[in-house]
C-alpha cells in the first residue's frame, strides 16, 4: 500500500501543518511516512502544498506525482494540481475559495472548508485542520484517533482544543454527507 | 615597573623576521610587559593573530597562539572567547588585517562586545606584500600601488571601534611605548571588547617610499607630531591635520558577551526543564 | 512517541534530524549565518544548545562562522557550521586552513540549485567537486552524503567522529529535499550511540609534538587552555607546529596527511546497494536521487532487467575499489545525478575502462524521478 496526498492552496493557510499532522498520524499507526512541501520566496500568501506519501513499506522516492488524495484550497491550486489526482482519486475542494471546480481524473467533493473553520471556531486559521477532518473520513487513511492525537501534539500551544473542534466538524460534515 | 619579556618567547625562534628598525618589536614588547605586570598564567592567555607582518607575532610568543587566514582572526577569536570565556584572548593584527579585510568582523567583535583585546600593529602600509597601501595610508602618502600619492582617506579605527560599541578605545606609538604598555594592560583589565591602535614604523616600505629618514627619524616624527587625546580636544581640525591624537578615548561598562551568553544558557536550561 | 527498544520514534525534517544528532553526538558549539535551505539547523541548535551548557552564536557572514567554528573546536569543544552553495564557497579558505592545520570540524552543506544566488529553493547536487576541491592547495576531506532522513541522523553522528578520529574537516552534504523533508526516524538512546573523541596527547606538556602522528598518521590535540601550549599556523609546519619551509617537510607533511585519509578509507566508505549481485546494468547515484535509483531499478527488474544500483554515503574519499570491482562485472553503469556531470568522472576512473559509463543528468531545480531512471536503463 502507498498512498500519496497532496494539500494546496496559498501560504498562510496552514497546509505545511497539516502535512505534519497527518505524516505524524500515520507514524502513529505504524507506518512508513514521508512529509515534504514547496513554497515560493513569500512568507504569506504565495502558493505552498504539502505532500504525504504513507506506506507499510519503505519509501524509496519520496515525491508525490499522482496523488491518491488531493486537497485543492485555492483556484491557483485546482489550475495548477486538478489534473494530478490519479483516476478516481478523492479530490477535495474548498468550495468556499474555489470559484470554479476543475476537471480532474478524482473523484470532487466539496466542501466549504474555510467557511466551517469559521463556523466551528470562530477562526479561518483552523481551515487546515477542518479540511484534514475531511479528507482522513472521506479518503480513510488513518485511524482518527492517531490523527487526534497528532494534532494535539502537533498545533501550537493554547490552541489544542481550538484545533480539536475543528477537526470533529470536519468529520462531522463529511459523515453527514455521507462520503465517510 | 621593569618586567623582562623573555619568559614569554619562544626564544628559539630568534632573531624574528621583521626587518631592522621595525616597530612591531617594540609593540610586541609593550604587549608582553603588561601581560607581565599582570602576571596573566601562560596557559590561560590565547593569542590569536591574521596574515601579515604583525601577525607573525604570536609565533613568537610561548602562549596558546593560533596563527589564522587574513583578516579573520577576530572571528577565530570570538569561537575561542565563547567556548572558553575563562581565557584571555588576544588578537595581534596589522592594519590591513583588521581595517580592509578583517573589518567587519571588528565592527561585530565590537559591538558584540566580545571579550577579547586587539591590539593593531598600525604601520601604514601593507608590509608583508611590499608596501601597498593600506585603509589606513593617510591621504597623500606613497605606496607601491599609490605612486601617484594616495587618494583614499584614511579611517580613525579608534572612532569607528568605539562607535561600535567596544569598551575600551585608546591609541599610541611607539615613541610611546611606556604609554602602550600601560593602554594595553587597561585593555587586557577590559570586560568586554578593547581596542588599542599602536602607530609603529615600518622604515622599509612606508618610510624609504616616503622619505621618513631612518627608524629613529621616523619614532621622533611620531612624537612629534603626536598630540594627546586632553591638547586634542582644544584643537580646531586644521590644526589636528597630520597629527596623531594619543590616548584613552573611550572606556564603558557595557556587558561582556559571553557573561551575557551565561545568562542564555541559564534560561535554556530552565525551559528545557520544564 | 516510544519506539523499539527504548528508541525514540519521532517525524523529524533532516535539518532538525541533524541538529539533533549534532547534539547527541556531543557537538556544544555552533557558529553560522542564515541561509536557505540550511537555516533550520541553526534555528534548532540556537534553542537545543544553551539547553546542554553549549554555545550558539550568529556571526556576521559565512566566513566568520566556519572562522568561529574552528576557533571553538581549538579548545577541545565539538563543533559544527551549516550553510548552503553560496554561503559554503565562502567558507571554503577557512576549510582549507582546518584540513590543514588538522582541527576537527563539521560543515553541512544543504545544497541548493547554482550557481550564484540559483533556485534558492530548489535541489542540486552540484557541490561535489566544490566539497572536494573548494578551497586552494592539495588537502585531505571526507564527504558523507545522506538519502533519508535517518541516513542524516546516522550520517551525523559518523561525521563528527570522522572529524574527531581523523582531525579532518567533514562535510555533509544534504539535498535540499533531504534536509526539508519529514521522515519517521528511530532516535537511539544516547547510551547507544559510538561517541569518538579526538586523540589526546598521553605525554606531559614538556615533551608535546602537536604534530608527531603515529602510525595511523592522526596527531593527538590538545584543547588551548590545557597546560599544553602549541602553536597553530596555515603555514607549513612540521611536528612542533612551528612554520617551516623546508622542502622535505613540506613532502612529508602533505603525503602523511592524505595518507591518514587513504589509510582510513575502508572504515569511512559507506554504501548501500540494491540487487547488485546479477546485475547487468548498475545505476550509481548519491542522496535523493539514489532513491529514485532505487524504485528505478525495482521497476526495471519487474520488467525483466537485470538492473542493480548503488548508493554512495561517502562521497570523499571516492570508494573507486568498490566501483571498480562493479565495472568488472557489470555491462554497463549509469551515473545519474542532479548536475551536469561531475559524479560521473569519478566513476569512469574507477572504471577504468572496464564497462560502458553512461551519464544522466537533469538540472532544472526538480529531481530524477523514477520513471526517469527506468527509461535510461531501457535505453541503454
Amino acid at each position: 500500500m502507498r498512498k500519496e496526498i497532496r494539500l494546496s492552496g496559498y501560504g498562510g493557510q496552514g497546509l505545511i501543518l497539516a502535512g505534519i499532522i497527518l505524516a505524524e498520524a500515520a507514524m502513529r499507526d505504524g507506518y512508513e511516512v514521508v512529509q515534504s512541501q514547496s513554497y515560493g520566496p513569500e512568507a504569506r500568501g504565495g502558493a505552498s502544498r504539502a505532500e504525504v506519501i504513507i506506506s507499510d513499506e519503505p519509501i524509496d522516492y519520496p515525491k508525490v506525482t499522482s496523488p491518491d488524495v488531493l486537497l485543492l484550497m485555492s483556484d491557483q491550486a485546482c489550475k495548477r494540481f486538478a489534473g494530478s489526482a490519479c483516476e478516481g482519486g478523492t479530490v477535495i475542494v474548498d468550495s468556499g475559495l474555489v470559484t470554479s471546480v476543475p476537471e480532474t481524473p478524482g473523484i470532487v467533493h466539496e466542501f466549504p472548508i474555510t467557511d466551517m473553520a469559521v463556523e466551528a471556531t470562530g477562526r479561518s486559521i483552523s481551515a487546515n485542520v477542518v479540511a484534514l477532518g475531511v479528507l482522513n473520513t472521506v479518503a480513510g487513511l488513518v485511524s482518527p484517533e492517531s490523527l487526534k492525537k497528532a494534532v494535539s501534539a502537533r498545533v501550537p500551544r493554547g490552541t489544542g482544543e481550538i484545533n480539536l473542534a475543528a477537526l470533529g466538524a470536519g468529520i462531522a460534515a463529511s459523515e453527514a454527507a455521507g462520503v465517510g | 615597573m621593569a618586567v623582562p619579556v623573555d619568559n614569554y618567547l619562544r626564544n628559539q625562534f630568534m632573531p624574528h623576521m621583521w626587518c631592522p628598525g621595525c616597530g612591531h618589536g617594540i609593540v610586541l614588547g609593550a604587549v608582553l610587559r603588561a601581560i607581565g605586570r599582570l602576571d596573566l598564567p601562560k596557559d590561560e592567555v590565547c593569542i590569536v593573530s591574521g596574515i601579515g607582518c604583525a601577525s607573525r607575532a604570536p609565533g613568537y610568543l610561548d602562549f596558546n597562539t593560533v596563527h589564522t587566514t587574513h583578516g579573520r582572526a577576530l572571528a577565530f577569536a570570538t569561537g575561542i572567547k565563547l567556548a572558553r570565556p575563562d581565557l584571555h584572548v588576544i588578537v595581534l593584527t596589522g592594519d590591513g588585517d583588521a581595517s580592509a579585510i578583517g573589518g567587519n568582523h571588528l565592527i561585530h567583535a565590537a559591538r558584540r562586545n566580545m571579550g577579547i583585546t586587539t591590539v593593531m600593529f598600525n604601520n601604514s602600509i601593507y608590509g608583508m606584500t611590499n608596501g601597498q597601501y593600506s585603509p589606513m595610508t593617510p591621504k597623500g602618502r606613497y605606496a607601491s600601488t599609490a605612486p601617484y600619492g594616495n587618494v583614499e582617506r584614511n579611517f580613525d579605527m579608534c572612532e569607528l571601534v568605539k562607535a561600535a560599541g567596544g569598551n575600551y578605545v585608546a591609541r599610541a606609538t611607539t615613541a610611546h611605548a611606556r604609554q602602550l604598555s600601560n593602554y594595553v594592560e587597561h585593555a587586557i583589565q577590559t570586560q568586554g571588547f578593547a581596542f588599542v591602535e599602536a602607530v609603529t614604523q615600518c622604515p622599509t616600505y612606508f618610510g624609504r617610499r616616503n622619505k621618513m629618514g631612518t627608524p629613529v627619524d621616523m619614532i621622533e616624527w611620531f612624537r612629534k607630531n603626536s598630540v594627546n587625546a586632553a591638547a586634542a580636544a582644544k584643537l580646531g581640525p586644521e590644526e589636528l591635520d597630520g597629527k596623531i591624537v594619543v590616548g584613552e578615548f573611550y572606556r564603558g561598562d557595557a556587558p561582556e558577551y559571553t557573561q551575557v551568553y551565561e545568562e542564555v544558557i541559564k534560561r535554556a536550561k530552565e525551559a528545557a526543564a520544564r | 512517541m516510544p519506539g523499539r527498544k527504548g528508541r525514540d520514534l519521532r517525524l523529524l525534517q533532516g535539518n532538525e534530524c541533524c541538529a539533533e544528532a549534532a547534539i547527541l553526538a556531543g557537538c556544544t558549539f555552533f557558529a553560522g549565518y542564515p541561509i536557505t535551505p540550511s537555516t533550520e539547523i541553526a534555528e534548532i541548535l540556537s534553542e537545543k544548545l544553551p539547553q546542554v551548557g553549549g554555545h550558539f552564536i550568529q556571526m556576521e557572514d559565512e566566513i566568520a562562522s566556519i572562522a568561529a567554528v574552528i576557533g571553538a573546536s581549538l579548545t577541545g569543544a565539538k563543533s559544527m557550521t551549516a550553510t548552503s552553495g553560496p554561503g559554503f564557497s565562502l567558507k571554503q579558505e577557512n576549510i582549507g586552513f582546518a584540513s590543514f592545520t588538522e582541527i576537527p570540524c563539521v560543515i553541512v552543506n544543504v545544497q541548493r540549485t547554482g550557481p550564484s544566488t540559483g533556485l534558492p529553493t530548489a535541489p542540486a547536487q552540484a557541490d561535489l567537486m566544490q566539497a572536494r576541491w573548494g578551497t586552494h592547495g592539495d588537502h585531505p576531506i571526507v564527504a558523507l552524503y545522506p538519502s533519508t532522513v535517518p541516513e542524516v541522523f546516522d550520517l551525523t553522528v559518523k561525521a563528527f567522529n570522522i572529524s574527531e578520529r581523523l582531525r579532518v574537516p567533514v562535510i555533509l552534504l544534504m539535498d535540499e529535499v533531504v534536509g526539508h523533508m519529514r521522515e519517521k526516524v528511530e532516535i537511539p538512546h544516547v547510551s547507544d550511540i559510538e561517541i569518538i573523541n579526538r586523540p589526546r596527547p598521553d605525554v606531559p606538556p614538556e615533551k608535546y609534538l602537536p604534530y608527531a602522528a603515529g602510525p595511523d598518521g592522526v596527531p593527538p590535540m590538545a584543547p588551548f587552555g590545557t597546560g599544553y601550549r602549541w602553536h597553530v599556523t596555515g603555514l607549513y609546519h612540521d611536528e612542533t607546529g612551528f612554520p617551516t619551509t623546508a622542502a622535505p617537510n613540506a613532502d612529508r607533511q602533505m603525503k602523511r596527511l592524505y595518507a591518514k585519509i587513504e589509510s582510513a578509507a575502508e572504515e569511512i566508505t559507506f554504501t548501500s546497494e540494491e540487487s547488485l549481485d546479477d546485475a547487468e546494468i548498475v545505476v550509481v547515484a548519491c542522496g535523493i536521487t539514489a532513491r529514485s535509483a532505487r524504485r528505478g531499478v525495482r521497476l526495471a527488474r519487474e520488467r525483466g532487467i537485470k538492473a542493480g544500483m548503488l548508493q554512495l554515503k561517502t562521497i570523499w574519499p571516492f570508494p573507486y575499489g568498490i566501483i571498480g570491482d562493479i565495472a568488472g562485472r557489470v555491462e554497463k553503469i549509469i551515473v545519474a545525478e542532479m548536475n551536469m556531470g561531475q559524479l560521473i568522472g569519478e566513476v569512469e576512473r574507477a572504471a577504468c575502462g572496464k564497462c560502458e559509463v553512461v551519464g544522466y543528468s537533469r538540472v532544472d531545480g526538480e529531481p530524477i524521478a523514477p520513471a526517469e531512471i527506468v527509461a535510461k536503463i531501457e535505453e541503454v
